[in-house]
Formats: structure tokens, C-alpha cells, sequence
């Protein structure tokens, strides 16, 4: 392992603040092999998010969008810029819910990780679960419950981290068409009463168009900003409405498709 | 089951033929009707001496499976140890185990800890391999959700690492099942007063070939049985194993 000289000041967590800062951050994958040449994967990005904003970040597979997230949740730390954020909690594309496991457990699995014991935690749970529609399955184990009900766990799981900050990434890459677009609609609702800023990431214009408030259209690998639209339509949205017609079109142009 | 009835039944069936109109003697092959009753006739020392033999196996695997487990968690954990450790461990493989049991009698006597040690040897490696198997199959995207939920190393193991590693460390004991009861009649010939191994010894120069093919039978019937149970352990502890497939593909 080479040491990477940190150009960021430490990541700073004010309390309260929620935002997400990010001023021309840069980050290469160093190379698989030794010798190998490192990839860039972010190449000067800057994006400013305001607290409990939604900002969907589009692109083409590949492009760095997740890399973008690891930044974001302290995973990676930049080559190059300023990164700060409040503490933010990563919600991968598969649920990764553990398979040992039953789903109240694994939904409080944050709780259990910062030392509330387990019945406390799965009282706290619990209400969520039923909120989300998974009365009844609360001891069910992963392999028990259909995709979208995993991807609604491993979401309960990400808010009871408790992080002002969730950082999804293609929440519902792993799921069908018709359960995605059931999914995108209980997003929306489930964001809409939780105060928490979220950068969504996601290939799918249209699940952006109708769940953000901004859309951060990304260049193909290394990922640069290409375009930012401001969504200014109504909530809830349906993806047949004129203007997340509209907005969809303008995303695919700004992704050159 | 029936099937598996039905190839015992032809193989018995070809071998008492050859037993009886073959040119062999029955102190060299003895047919499978006098190995019957030799096991109905010696049926109390045999008893006897499987119990005996049956807790050094059942023992020395239960050994086995936690040293192979530790030694792969300390594996995984420590890449310098990795290199340091892992080529030995093969290596130490191809030590034939008559070299060495008698070094163990000596150590630790006739009772019953040189044989622990001798099957524990014998059985630890497939654990450690099929356990470090399952290490490294854990998700990294897993260990990094974890870390974004503010896991240290030892939660990350404790949550992920550990459960994981669980049916590795099973399958391990099954494939060692086997050699966990060769392990023992070896540990036996190497110096004892009981066991079926022991039974063996004695059996062969007094030309009781049939008593020792009877705790042959026994010895076989034994490893059948343990399996079974370790079975039945994977069914109630690792339930997820068999249904998951999800989980370990990725």
C-alpha cells in the first residue's frame, strides 16, 4: 500500500448541519496489480447539498457514482479537494441483509452495533417495520421475504443508523421493473416524512425525476458534473406527469443518450 | 435408500461367494456371516471398546473443529501470518502421522490425550480450509455497509465474519469424519489398552481376522452415525446455509 497524501482537511461533522459540501474532489482506484496505473474514478467534482434536500445523482454505469458515495461516507478519502459532510450511512444496490438474521434484527442491526441490547432494539424497530408495511414479518429471515421487502429492511436499517445522511445507491438496481417503480413511489413517501438529506444514486432518470429535488447528471468515467437540473414540481410525483415527462427528457439529453 | 440396500445387499452377496468358493483363507478374508457373528458373539467387548474409541473420535473432532476454526480466524485476520503460517500447515499435511504417534504416546502417555492430539491433527486441516473458504467469501460490500454503520474490526467479525465462517467450519468436520476414525485406529495402534483399534491389534496375530472385520463394521457404522449428526447440527445452526443461496453466490 502506497500512503496517499491527504489533501482534504479532515472531514469535519457539525452537528445539526446535515449538508453535504463537496469542492473539486478528486479520487483514482489505485491499480489492481502492482504497477498497474490507477483509475479515476471522480475528477473534480463539486456539489453543495443542503440539509433534508434530495439530490439524485444520474450517470452511466460505471461512471464513479458509487465511488462518489464511498467519499461521501468516509469509506474512501479523497486524492485531491474538499470533502464535508455530516455523518452519512451507505444503503447498497443488494440488501446485504445478513442471512443469520431475522428482519426486525437486521433492521436494528445499527442499534445492536452501538450497544443497545437486543430487546430494547427490537422494540425500537419494530414500529418501523410495521410503518413500512412488514407487520407480520418481523421474524422472518432474509431468504424468506421478496426482493422488495428486503430492499424496505435494508432501508429501515439505513434510518436507524440514526445518520442525517443517507447515501442510496440504486436502491432497486437489483429488482424487476414493476416492483421498481412500487418502490420508487414508497421512496417517495417515505422520504417525504423523514428529515434527512439524501443523495440518491441511480441510472434510472425517471425514478430521479420524480424523487429529487435536484438532479446531478454525471459525465461517463472519470465522473464530472455534466448538468444540474432543479426539479420545482409538486410532490407526490407519478412518472406519467407532464413535467417529470419533461425533466426526463432533458436528463437523458444532458447524459448524451 | 432402497437403492443404497440393494448395492449392499449384492456386494455382501459377492463377497461371502468369494469368501467361501474363493481360494482364500478365512483368517486372511472371513465371509460376511462369520463377520455377523463375530459381532453378535464378541458383541460386550466390542461394546466395550467402541465406547472408547467413539470418545476419542467425537472428542478429537470436537478439538479439531475449534483449533481449524481459531487457526483460521487468526489466518484471515493477519496476512503477515497468512504467508507465515498457511504453507507450513500444508506442508505439515504430508507428515505421515506413524512418524510422529509415537512422539505423542511419549508426551502424553496411553490415556486418552495422545489420541486427541493424533485425530485433532489429522482432522483440523480440512476445517481450517473450508473455514478460511468461507471467510473470504464474505461480501466486502458487506464489511463496508458495516463500517458506515460505525462497526469496529471486532463488530465487523462478531456481525459478519463469524456467522459466515460457522458452516465452513462444519463442512470441515464432515470431510474429517472419516479420517477422524482412521486417525484413531492408528492412534491406537501407536499405544493403548482399549478402543476398537486396539481390538484390531490384538485380533490379527490371534488370526480372529472376523473380530476385527466385526469392529471394522462398528468403526464404519460409527462415521455413518457422526455425520449424520453433524448433519443435523448444520439443519439447527446454520439454517440460512442450505436456503441462501443469494448470499454466498455474490
Amino acid at each position: 500500500m502506497t500512503t496517499r497524501l491527504e489533501a482534504a482537511p479532515p472531514r469535519t461533522t457539525a452537528e445539526g448541519h446535515g449538508g453535504v459540501e463537496l469542492r473539486d474532489v478528486s479520487f483514482a482506484h489505485p491499480g489492481r496489480r502492482r504497477g498497474a496505473r490507477p483509475v479515476t474514478a471522480v475528477d473534480g467534482v463539486s456539489l453543495s447539498v443542503a440539509p433534508r434536500e434530495i439530490v439524485a445523482l444520474v450517470g452511466p454505469s460505471g461512471c464513479g457514482k458509487t465511488t462518489l458515495l464511498e467519499l461521501v461516507c468516509g469509506l474512501l478519502a479523497p486524492d485531491a479537494g474538499t470533502l464535508t459532510s455530516a455523518p452519512a450511512v451507505l444503503m447498497p444496490q443488494h440488501d446485504l441483509l445478513l442471512p443469520w438474521l431475522d428482519a426486525l434484527d437486521n433492521a436494528a442491526l445499527a442499534l445492536r452495533i452501538h450497544g443497545v441490547p437486543r430487546e430494547a432494539a427490537r422494540r425500537a424497530a419494530q414500529p418501523l417495520l410495521a410503518r413500512f408495511g412488514l407487520e407480520g414479518f418481523e421474524r422472518a429471515r432474509p431468504y424468506e421475504l421478496s426482493g422488495g421487502m428486503r430492499q424496505r429492511v435494508a432501508f429501515l436499517r439505513t434510518l436507524l443508523s440514526g445518520k442525517p445522511v443517507l447515501c442510496l445507491d440504486e436502491p432497486f438496481g437489483a429488482l424487476d421493473a414493476l416492483t421498481r417503480a412500487e418502490m420508487r413511489d414508497w421512496l417517495g413517501a417515505a422520504l417525504a416524512g423523514e428529515q434527512r438529506t439524501t443523495l440518491l444514486v441511480t441510472h434510472d432518470v425517471e425514478e430521479a425525476a420524480v424523487l429529487a429535488d435536484r438532479i446531478v447528471v454525471l459525465t461517463p468515467r472519470p465522473a464530472r458534473v455534466a448538468a444540474v437540473l432543479e426539479v420545482v414540481l409538486p410532490r407526490p410525483r407519478r412518472a406519467t406527469d407532464p413535467g417529470v415527462v419533461a425533466l426526463r427528457e432533458q436528463a437523458l439529453e444532458a447524459l448524451g443518450a | 435408500m432402497i437403492a443404497a440396500l440393494l448395492i449392499l445387499l449384492v456386494l455382501l452377496g459377492g463377497w461371502e461367494a468369494y469368501a467361501r468358493l474363493g481360494h482364500v483363507d478365512n483368517f486372511i478374508l472371513p465371509a460376511p456371516t462369520e463377520v455377523a457373528s463375530a459381532l453378535w458373539d464378541d458383541r460386550a467387548l466390542l461394546w466395550h471398546n467402541l465406547l472408547v474409541t467413539a470418545q476419542e473420535i467425537g472428542l478429537g473432532i470436537l478439538v479439531a473443529l475449534a483449533a481449524g476454526a481459531l487457526l483460521a480466524i487468526v489466518i484471515h485476520l493477519s496476512p503477515t501470518l497468512r504467508r507465515a503460517i498457511y504453507p507450513l500447515l500444508v506442508g505439515s499435511q504430508a507428515v505421515p502421522i506413524v512418524i510422529i504417534a509415537p512422539l505423542l504416546v511419549v508426551w502424553f502417555g496411553f490415556g486418552i490425550a495422545p489420541k486427541l492430539a493424533i485425530i485433532a491433527l489429522v482432522c483440523f486441516f480440512p476445517v481450517v480450509v473450508t473455514t478460511l473458504d468461507a471467510l473470504a467469501a464474505v461480501d466486502p460490500e458487506q464489511l463496508k455497509l458495516l463500517r458506515t454503520l460505525d462497526a469496529t474490526r471486532w463488530q465487523e467479525f462478531r456481525w459478519v465474519e463469524a456467522p459466515a465462517a460457522l458452516p465452513g467450519a462444519l463442512s470441515g468436520a464432515k470431510i474429517a469424519v472419516a479420517i477422524a476414525v482412521i486417525g484413531a485406529v492408528f492412534a491406537e495402534y501407536a499405544g493403548s489398552s482399549a478402543g476398537l483399534g486396539n481390538v484390531i491389534l490384538q485380533a490379527i496375530p490371534q488370526l480372529e481376522t472376523a473380530r476385527a472385520y466385526a469392529a471394522v463394521v462398528l468403526l464404519a457404522a460409527f462415521a455413518v452415525l457422526l455425520f449424520a449428526l453433524l448433519t443435523l447440527a448444520e439443519r439447527l445452526l446454520v439454517p440460512w446455509a442450505r436456503r441462501d443461496t443469494e448470499w454466498s453466490r455474490r
